[in-house]
């Protein structure tokens, strides 16, 4: 079959840093080609700064065709390229290739079209995933997804991580909510994937680019879908006395054909620690805390609040509390948005998990995981989307003590093993990037993973785009598994 | 029912051995969708069962032949649902058909499609491998979401075993509001309410009358039917139901059908005939005799695209055509799956 992949240059006639410096800078204004070490450094991670590499150069294209032009001219000379948004990611999906390019899409930051009737948006994709929102309040209407880090993340970026967030349990995530992308092909085609519907024919490539981290295409445009503002939110606040009626209690709300908008969990180390910091007025004495929002029009969440609380209460909770304004429902939400900063009051460092399993097994799970602390002599912390099973284990650890970074790995890494162990994944929102890549073998088989490599190449044969990440090659993958993909870190057995 | 799996691998063998083609068939209700080809029929429809269901985790995994008749009893009687409404088109309509055909019913703008709903798949490909991707967990970024991408891909990608989903509660209670309304107010009119935070679930319109359909709790449906101040319709269940599986009078007769999936607001196209708007515009049914290009500007310039859905010529393209570069894309992504295009050659597009 002919895969059209056009001639390349030999590896002799790569240009160096200086000469590809220059060659971009005849198309990309010469002040956003970034070669000098001080302005690259803020380049050389993403949000997971303990995997930084400097990048050969950063450009900073402002019009689709130069970021067209900068594939082409990568392609011919088979120069890595990674593509970054705001550089809010957790996993080293951004982090760059020593010998490439960091393409930014910084400049990409305008909202193109908000057509409130049909509901929707068109955004360039460096646009803040909150901005959207805020554009779109005027006409009633808001984006769904949510994630944490909206204030700063973009919508490119939320594509490439199919991003979520506290409301995705009943909006859904990127992949749900968005319609079309445009994207520049690895070497420089400008291709629009989905349309203004809500579907479209042929194979959805759609799905594919959401959540590929980058390393399909670059992604220059993003149609989203609008919701309706709801008419009211309120929250009911529950405290537990184990981890087990938390986890009961969860199942049992969506048994009763609730869908909140947001079910979130913690345990008691991030009750104490969030109330310190926040002061919101969480139970301290609590074993473990549910956070549950309910929305959508005045009767219906009354009607649903009243079930929910007599559901926790049935379930064993020892405190109850619903918001009564808006105000006291941000009050109460405060607290698990601030909860990872929480954590530097009691921990000089943390190291935030990302997995996700079948929600019946979160009390088995947490309790697990406070075996693992007692083996591994370091303290775990959970706040997570407990009604997407979703869990964001914080292990806290202090890098300035000898072997404690690599205690705090191997730790992630059991409780990785575990989450696939009782039928869930190994990253539910952050992504693989070159942090998981090690324990992707724990959830594929090799053919699995070399049908995922086959994909990559239908879309990027030379594998130039964001090398490395997401996916590990055969051989990498049996290298892992010869170490039982951990990092090699001793367990400590407390007295 | 028996887990045939390593039947399926071995008869894929065999035809990668032989050199034959293989076309899928599970129940045999969507064969008038996408080309005619000409291919060993590979029968998935005896694959069937549920093989695991967890209500509290609102997870259902079934083998890809199972009846969605069979699947959607066994939801109900937990109070659950197929949430993407899926079109029966007898009783061997299968999940695996639903989902290779990307099928969902009137409720698919608030409650997602059967893409949407997917968490993982089981499947085979060319090579006779047995693959997993995704899960049973709602959310899972680990490889590329190889399981959304069956929807639409008519087999073309390999044969799906097993498929887990997403089911969602059955709402408290369902009430259909009706009123006559001109095409163009229609349209208007239905983006306009759903860009209210109301319970809509359903917005069509037909011969003249708009048709809605709330859904949720008690309070809310009857609080929102009395605020839009719209007749309420009697036995509105046994429209919605006939419109999903295509029994409306609108559906029957010889002359080709045509589905727009378009920008919701946008105008609809100036061709005489009948016209079904469904999914409060965004899916739009067209029954006449036209030519492919033509009906193709005719969704360009609605923001979206057209196929011919069924009747007409088979033989020819029946999708909205693609952009070069997406082709070129497509065929390596079949290749990568199919090294020897085994599975349903020329069904989606002649040149895949």
């Amino acid at each position: 079959m002919n895969t059209d992949s056009k001639p390349l240059n030999t590896a002799a006639s790569k240009p160096g840093k200086t000469e590809l410096a220059e060659m971009f800078r005849k198309f990309i204004d010469p002040q956003f080609v970034i070669t000098d070490e001080e302005t690259l450094k803020p380049y050389e991670c993403d949000g997971l700064s303990m995997y930084c590499v400097m990048p050969l150069l950063v450009v900073l294209p402002e019009t689709v065709e130069q970021v067209q032009q900068v594939m082409r001219l990568c392609h011919q000379f088979a120069i890595p390229v990674v593509a970054r948004g705001a550089g809010t990611g957790l996993s080293a999906g951004a982090m760059p290739d020593a010998g490439g390019v960091v393409l930014s899409l910084a400049k990409f930051n305008r909202i193109l079209h908000i057509d409130p009737l049909a509901r929707s948006a068109r955004l360039q994709s460096g646009v803040r995933n909150l901005a959207i929102s805020e554009a779109a309040a005027d006409y009633g209407l808001y984006y769904g997804p949510d994630p944490s880090s909206q204030i700063a993340c973009t919508i490119g970026g939320n594509v490439g991580e199919n991003s979520g967030g506290v409301h995705c349990l009943k909006y859904g995530l990127t992949t749900h909510n968005i319609l079309s992308v445009e994207m520049v092909t690895v070497d420089g085609e400008r291709v629009m994937i989905g349309s203004d519907g809500l579907d479209s024919c042929g194979m959805d490539l759609l799905a594919l680019i959401t959540g590929s981290e980058g390393l399909l295409g670059i992604i220059t445009e993003v149609q989203v879908k609008l919701l309706p503002t709801q008419e009211i939110a309120r929250v009911v606040m529950a405290g537990f006395g184990t981890v087990d009626e938390a986890g009961a209690a969860v199942g049992g709300i969506i048994a009763q054909g609730i869908i909140p908008a947001g079910l979130e969990m913690m345990d008691s180390h991030a009750i104490i620690a969030v109330e310190a910091f926040t002061g919101a007025g969480y139970p301290v004495e609590a074993a473990a805390l549910l956070l549950c929002e309910v929305d959508g029009t005045k009767e219906e969440v009354q009607e649903h609040i009243e079930k929910a609380e007599a559901l926790f209460r049935d379930f064993g909770a020892t405190s109850i509390r619903t918001s009564k304004d808006d105000a006291e429902r941000a009050l109460l939400w405060k607290g698990r948005k601030n909860a990872f900063p929480a954590m530097g009051r009691i921990s000089p460092d943390y190291y935030c998990m990302d997995g996700t399993i079948p929600r019946a097994h979160l009390g088995q799970v947490l309790n697990e995981m406070q075996d693992m602390s007692k083996r591994f002599g370091l303290r775990v912390a959970n706040v997570f989307h407990a009604g997407d099973g979703n869990l964001h284990p914080l292990i806290l650890f202090d890098a300035n003590k000898e072997g404690e970074l690599e205690r705090a790995e191997a730790f992630g890494s059991d409780i990785l093993e575990l989450c696939v162990k009782v039928g869930g994944c190994i990253t539910g929102e952050h992504g693989v990037g070159v942090e998981k890549i090690r324990q992707m073998p724990m959830q594929f088989t090799d053919p699995e993973i070399e049908q995922l490599n086959a994909v990559k190449s239908a879309f990027d044969p030379l594998g130039t785009l964001n090398p490395g990440k997401g996916v590990p090659t055969l051989r990498n993958c049996q290298e892992y598994r010869a170490i039982n993909a951990k990092p090699q870190a001793p367990e400590v057995q407390h007295a | 029912m028996p887990d045939i799996t390593k039947h399926l691998q071995q008869q894929i063998s065999e035809a990668r051995n032989q050199g034959h083609k293989l076309a899928i068939v599970g129940g045999g209700s969507k064969q008038f969708m996408g080309r005619k080809i000409n291919a060993v029929q590979l029968d998935v429809g005896g694959h069937t069962g549920i093989v695991d269901y967890q209500p509290l985790e609102l997870v259902l995994t079934v083998r890809a032949g199972t009846p969605l008749s069979e699947i959607e009893t066994a939801l109900a009687e937990k109070n659950q649902m197929l949430s993407f409404e899926p079109p029966c088109f007898g009783d061997r309509s299968t999940i695996g058909g639903t989902l290779a055909c990307n099928q969902s019913g009137p409720g698919r703008p608030w409650w997602n499609s059967v893409r949407d709903q997917v968490l993982g798949v089981n499947l085979i490909n060319g090579k006779g491998e047995k693959l997993r991707f995704g899960g049973q967990v709602m959310k899972n970024v680990a490889g590329y979401d190889v399981s959304r991408t069956q929807a639409g891909a008519m087999g073309t990608l390999g044969v799906m075993t097993e498929i887990s989903l997403k089911v969602l509660p059955r709402p408290a209670i369902t009430m259909t509001l009706s009123r006559e309304m001109e095409h163009s107010e229609a349209i208007r009119f239905m983006n306009a309410r759903a860009a209210e935070p109301k319970p809509l679930s359903g917005a069509c319109w037909l011969d003249g009358t708009l048709y809605l359909r709330l859904s949720g709790a008690h309070s809310a449906v009857e609080a929102t039917a009395k605020h839009w101040d719209i007749p309420v319709m009697t036995d509105g269940d046994t429209f919605w139901r006939q419109l999903r599986n295509q029994q409306l009078d609108f559906f029957a007769g010889e002359q080709p059908l045509w589905r727009f999936s378009i920008n919701s607001s946008a105008a609809t196209p100036p061709l005489k005939g009948p016209w079904l708007l469904d999914w409060a515009g965004s899916q739009r049914w067209y029954r006449g005799d036209s030519e492919m290009a033509t009906m193709e500007a005719l969704a360009e310039k609605a923001g979206g695209q057209v196929s011919l859905y069924r009747g007409g010529n088979r033989t020819g393209e029946v999708m909205h055509h693609q952009q070069p570069a997406l082709q070129t894309i497509q065929k390596r992504l079949k290749h990568s799956f199919d090294p020897d295009a085994l599975f349903n050659p020329g069904r989606l597009y002649s040149w895949l």
